[in-house]
């Protein structure tokens, strides 16, 4: 699932978006923090529902429709927001869950992550649905008895769950306090669960970038204002709710349970998480060599753990015993081999004046040493003054540029290159340089183009020195298909040289 | 892309969202019970008779036996599983042997079914069995019952009259 044409489609969709949503906006790259936008204004939107809720069988409905009837401009609106931040909450998930799929980001260092969110999309579903009941209206009594119905399906339960909801008399008020609890507690175990999902991912994407953030909670509450939510009528448990207008975004599972059998229905939801629980273990991706840290060049200065974007480094007593000095250190199954560490290594700078560039921390399959080898071997043979295009292997394919004045680097990730290289290439004849990552909110390893700017900016180390002329080099951040983009950073950065710009 | 294209195309996409957001939310309606129909619930727990009769124990079993759970007369605890049949104007509709709960089986039998009728009058028998060692059906309940559209006949045991019931 991690290769073939339905990622490819994913990518080229996401790509054709990326205009519309400029600055790494692509709702499509951003659905985990979307997801997570929508959790958050359905707990804000849910605190004041639930100071204005009636715990009882016979107040739950009037106090929800006094709400939208009393105040339609704060506790009607709040309340149609919360039943649409929930729709968006399930479908921002799912896609981000299929998105991750798509993608293959399930195994490895992904690992973790992936099954400690798993489990969040059962919390998610008994959120939902017992949202409904709460309302207790035909739809809330419907949500009760058929996922009562369906729980009943379990073995052990046969079918003690559903007699609570056998006649209007059999709801007690304890019992629908009960209710209101799972509602609270299930989303409060939902929200842990959170947190235990991001534990592996250093400095997480929790909310959107801004401008994405303000757009979805714009949409959110004018869709509230402009379609307010009302109730059905008030439950009734002797008789049947027959036609109902159904939130298909939160209730699918129970028309289909019904459609299918309780027992098939079950069997498919445990085979179906099942599957996704072992897809880290029977679709692991290939596994690339990791990060190796060569204790004689690693003196613990912390850059590499800083900038790790999976938590895989961190800092032990450094083997030569000298009392305070540390060493970095690699958790194998953590490291994602994107090589950002050996971007951040102050010994990875090129103008050391050894023989073999042995780096802090470094790629075995593409290491600083071999970089710069080959960047000087190319100069040395170019005929004329070419420019140098440093890329990521994820993005626009910079090597298939290489011409007699342009020669490409493809890299693990664009955060491997260290900023002194910028220097190096121009201070050994290139032209200009130009550093290309992927589409903004698109790195593989996420943290990749942010390091890049920030250390291109000189407000992250290692840092690009300032007397580096400013017009000789360009950075960009492009999706895999803007070609033309590249072809303008190139000439721009030669059309300044032949301007007399000076390295 | 120049910045009104860009409102736009936003503008798009958000409306496109709107639209699913909204349609999926009331749309298509869904039909919890065909019109015209209406429901029995048989919905039964029930504790079975023990399955066998106490027994005193000889003064040597008892000494067997530690201190402290010396007590005179053995009980067993396994119930009888409860046997549920339900007729529909004549015509058997539901069956089911519910076995008793518990590791021990001591605990209630439970029957929970959903029988969808058409509308109006309907002759119902329902016959129910809690002691493995008698003939027949201990209970039996007819009734001929007139159901309204969507209306829900629940059909219960009275464990305190000891009598099938409808609701």
């Amino acid at each position: 699932m991690s290769s073939g044409p339905v990622r490819a489609a994913w990518l080229r969709i996401e790509e054709i978006i990326d205009p519309l949503f400029p600055g790494g906006t692509n709702p499509m790259r951003n659905l985990g923090a979307l997801a997570c936008l929508m959790f958050a204004a359905l707990l804000v939107s849910g605190i004041y529902l639930y100071i204005h809720f009636d715990t009882s069988t016979d107040g739950a409905w009037q106090s929800i429709k006094r709400l939208s009837d009393e105040q339609p401009w704060l506790g009607g609106w709040l309340r149609s927001m919360h039943r649409y931040a929930a729709d968006l909450f399930v479908t921002f998930t799912l896609l981000h869950l299929l998105r991750e799929w798509v993608l293959g980001h399930y195994s490895r260092f992904r690992a973790m992550t992936w099954l400690t969110g798993v489990p969040l999309l059962a919390f998610m579903y008994v959120s939902g649905i017992g949202g409904f009941w709460l309302n207790w209206d035909v739809l809330g009594q419907y949500a009760a008895t058929a996922s009562a119905e369906l729980i009943d399906a379990l073995p052990m339960l046969d079918g003690t769950l559903a007699r609570n909801f056998l006649d209007s008399g059999a709801v007690s008020d304890r019992f629908f306090s009960l209710l209101v609890f799972i509602h609270l507690g299930v989303p409060l175990m939902l929200l842990f669960g959170l947190w235990f999902h991001l534990q592996r991912v250093t400095r997480p994407r929790i909310l959107p970038p801004c401008a994405l953030l303000l757009g979805q909670l714009v949409f959110l509450a004018a869709m509230a204002l402009a379609w307010p939510v009302t109730s059905g009528a008030p439950a009734d448990l002797d008789r049947v709710p027959v036609a109902l207008a159904l939130d298909w975004f939160v209730l699918h599972p129970l028309p289909l349970a019904t459609a299918l059998s309780a027992a098939v229905f079950w069997s498919l939801l445990a085979v179906l998480f099942g599957v996704l629980l072992a897809m880290p273990v029977f679709y692991a991706r290939h596994t690339e060599p990791v990060a190796v840290v060569d204790a004689d060049n690693c003196n613990g200065c912390r850059r590499c753990v800083d900038d790790c974007p999976y938590s895989a480094i961190t800092l032990e007593a450094h083997p030569d015993g000298k009392p305070g000095k540390q060493i970095a250190v690699v958790a194998v199954e953590r490291c994602a081999s994107c090589g950002i560490c050996a971007g951040a290594c102050p010994s990875a700078t090129p103008f050391r004046s050894v023989s073999e560039l042995v780096n802090g921390i470094d790629m075995p399959q593409q290491s600083v040493d071999s970089l710069r080898r080959k960047l000087v071997d190319d100069l040395a043979h170019a005929e004329t003054a070419p420019v140098v295009v440093f890329g990521c292997r994820h993005g626009i394919d910079v090597e298939r540029n290489r011409s007699v004045d342009v020669l490409g680097y493809n890299l693990l990730c664009i955060g491997l290159l260290p900023p002194s290289f910028i220097e190096y290439a121009l201070r050994g004849g290139a032209a200009g340089v130009v550093v290309c990552g992927c589409a903004d909110a698109s790195c593989e390893f996420r943290l990749g183009n942010q390091w890049t700017r920030e250390r291109m900016l000189g407000t992250r180390e290692p840092h690009l020195r300032r007397t580096v002329p400013p017009d000789r080099h360009r950075v960009v951040m492009l999706g895999r298909h803007e070609q033309g983009p590249l072809d303008a950073a190139i000439d721009s950065v030669r059309k300044n040289t032949s301007q007399g710009g000076n390295p | 892309m120049n910045k009104p294209l860009v409102w736009m195309g936003q503008a798009v996409l958000y409306a496109a969202l709107a639209a699913v957001i909204l349609v999926f939310t009331r749309w298509p309606s869904y039909q919890n019970l065909p019109a015209d129909s209406a429901l029995i619930k048989l919905s039964i727990s029930h504790q079975g008779k023990v399955l066998g009769d106490c027994v005193e124990l000889t003064p040597e079993e008892l000494a067997k036996l530690p201190p402290n759970m010396r007590a005179p007369v053995s009980c067993p605890r396994e119930r009888s599983p409860l046997t549920v049949e339900i007729d529909v104007d004549g015509v058997l509709a539901y069956r089911q042997v519910a076995q008793p709960s518990g590791l021990s089986s001591d605990g209630a039998a439970v029957v929970y079914h959903r029988i969808e009728v058409p509308a109006g009058a309907h002759a119902i028998e329902v016959r129910m069995k809690d002691d493995a060692r008698s003939e027949g059906f201990d209970y039996t309940r007819s009734e001929t019952v007139t159901l309204a559209p969507a209306e829900i006949l629940v059909v219960d045991f009275d464990a305190a009259e000891r009598r099938i019931i409808l609701l």
